[in-house]
């Protein structure tokens, strides 16, 4: 059978597996919600002020550099498949693509977006 | 074409199946359906072995004793655990996203589960040898963030948000050195199928060809399966339990579940990727040689989880991008050379 096809069932089990044990909790496990038991527990103090806050996330610039990063290896991987059959091509080629890759994290690295805030 | 126990032990399966029902392609789905419901029982047994195995190691470690009472040594703790877990009251807390939060354990155990498709366990012995093999177990392992990003939105509780918000910024640090590392073993392989990699070190391991390929893969597959030191996702001296902090009985069972399949995955990727696989002396069969070298790199990624202090998050973050990927580029570079070298010569 086509691999993709048995991915596609594996999938579809994989989603069963963790279901089911659920369903079976649910149905031997005793029920009795309080007041007090469906606070949010957080670190076990009661909760100070609102749950759902705002804060800064500190890696904004991370993830657009992540995002060129990621991009560029896919774009990579068909090269790096390929390699050996290209010859002096490929390996000129490569020291191009990561010169620029290199000049582009240094670029980032000198901005200051690789660090965390 | 094949040889090896269970490559012709699957083989007669489909042979006895073939005679008693003789449709091709129902035997084919009935095939798929036993393969997968291996795999998913051998990722159930892990959690158990493994929930055992870290205790214990881990009090080893610490010299202590660990788990010694339910079983004889302890042996049926993780029996017992299970046991509780089920009969556990499932508390839901008051505001939280009720879709994304009950969502979040099961769509977790997907992704884990899936990539047991990949792993080529014994000559020929793999449920879906695809020709994209490596480029797509590498984008599935990375999907196990956005179930922690909703868990950690969906419950309400600071100490969960700010362990999903950590989950995605270490992904964001340590996917693209992990990625580039692994292009050095497609390089010289010349394929993305996991047996076509590991046919490839029927000879010579690939730890020896890319050693660098290796230590950087090791330091983020630590990280992405959030094992310590690097566990800062759910740090339990910071942020209590990260994502998973307002969960309770089974589905907090899925999070352990979904983690210790986790740390298989990685012993086995190092196993198929640099160690050779099922590749081994001939007096054992591979799937032997393939396990025996899972454990041991179990047991390696836990000796280093109960050694080493847990990585201070912005520290951690910078060391993937200032010093892995670097080191990576190079690793791609170095490779590179070396293979247009080797062919010229």
């Amino acid at each position: 059978m086509d691999g993709y096809a048995t991915l596609g069932i594996f999938f579809i089990m994989a989603l069963g597996f963790p279901i089911a044990p659920i369903i079976i909790a649910n149905i031997i496990q005793p029920k009795q919600p309080t007041n007090e038991k469906d606070i949010p527990y957080e670190c076990g103090v009661n909760t100070i002020g609102k749950n759902n806050v705002q804060f800064h996330i500190g890696y904004f610039m991370y993830a657009l550099v992540f995002l060129l990063f990621d991009v560029e290896t896919v774009f990579l991987y068909p090269w790096a498949v390929k390699y050996s059959q290209l010859g002096l091509f490929a390996l000129v080629e490569m020291l191009v693509f990561v010169g620029i890759l290199t000049i582009g994290l240094w670029y980032a690295w000198k901005k200051g977006a690789l660090s965390w805030k | 074409m094949h040889s090896g126990i269970l490559y012709s032990l699957g083989q007669s399966l489909r042979e006895i199946l073939t005679s008693l029902i003789g449709v091709p392609i129902l035997v084919d789905l009935l095939m798929t359906i036993i393969c997968a419901t291996i795999l998913l029982l051998i990722m159930a047994t892990s959690a158990l072995v493994f929930t055992l195995g870290e205790r214990k190691i881990c009090a080893f470690i610490q010299v202590r004793i660990g788990p010694n009472r339910v079983g004889p040594g302890g042996l049926l703790q993780s029996v017992a655990d299970m046991l509780k877990l089920m009969d556990k009251e499932d508390i839901v807390p008051r505001g939280i996203d009720k879709w994304l939060w009950v969502l979040s354990p099961i769509l977790l155990l997907v992704p884990s589960a899936l990539i047991y498709a990949f792993f080529p366990f014994d000559d020929g012995v793999i449920l879906a040898d695809v020709n994209v093999g490596l480029f797509l177990l590498i984008a599935i392992t990375s999907q196990t963030v956005l179930p922690f990003l909703m868990g950690g939105y969906a419950s309400n509780s600071k100490y969960s948000l700010i362990g999903g918000m950590r989950t995605v910024a270490q992904m964001l640090g340590y996917e693209v050195p992990m990625v580039f590392a692994l292009m050095g073993i497609v390089m010289i392989t010349g394929s993305l199928k996991m047996s076509a990699i590991v046919e490839a070190q029927s000879d010579v391991w690939f730890i020896v060809l890319q050693p660098l390929a290796f230590l950087i893969y090791i330091i983020t597959a630590l990280v992405e399966s959030n094992r310590p030191p690097f566990n800062i996702v759910e740090g339990e001296s910071e942020i209590i339990a990260g994502p998973f902090t307002e969960y309770t009985g089974m589905r907090w069972a899925l999070f352990f579940l979904a983690e210790f399949s986790n740390l298989m995955c990685i012993g086995i990727l190092t196993t198929t990727l640099f160690l050779g696989g099922w590749h081994g002396p001939d007096f054992l069969p591979g799937f032997c040689w393939f396990w025996i070298k899972t454990f041991l790199c179990v047991l390696f990624y836990q000796w280093v989880g109960w050694t080493f202090p847990r990585a201070r998050v912005d520290s951690m973050l910078s060391f993937g991008w200032k010093v892995l990927l670097p080191i990576a580029l190079i690793n791609v570079l170095l490779t590179g050379v070396g293979i247009y070298v080797y062919n010229v010569m």
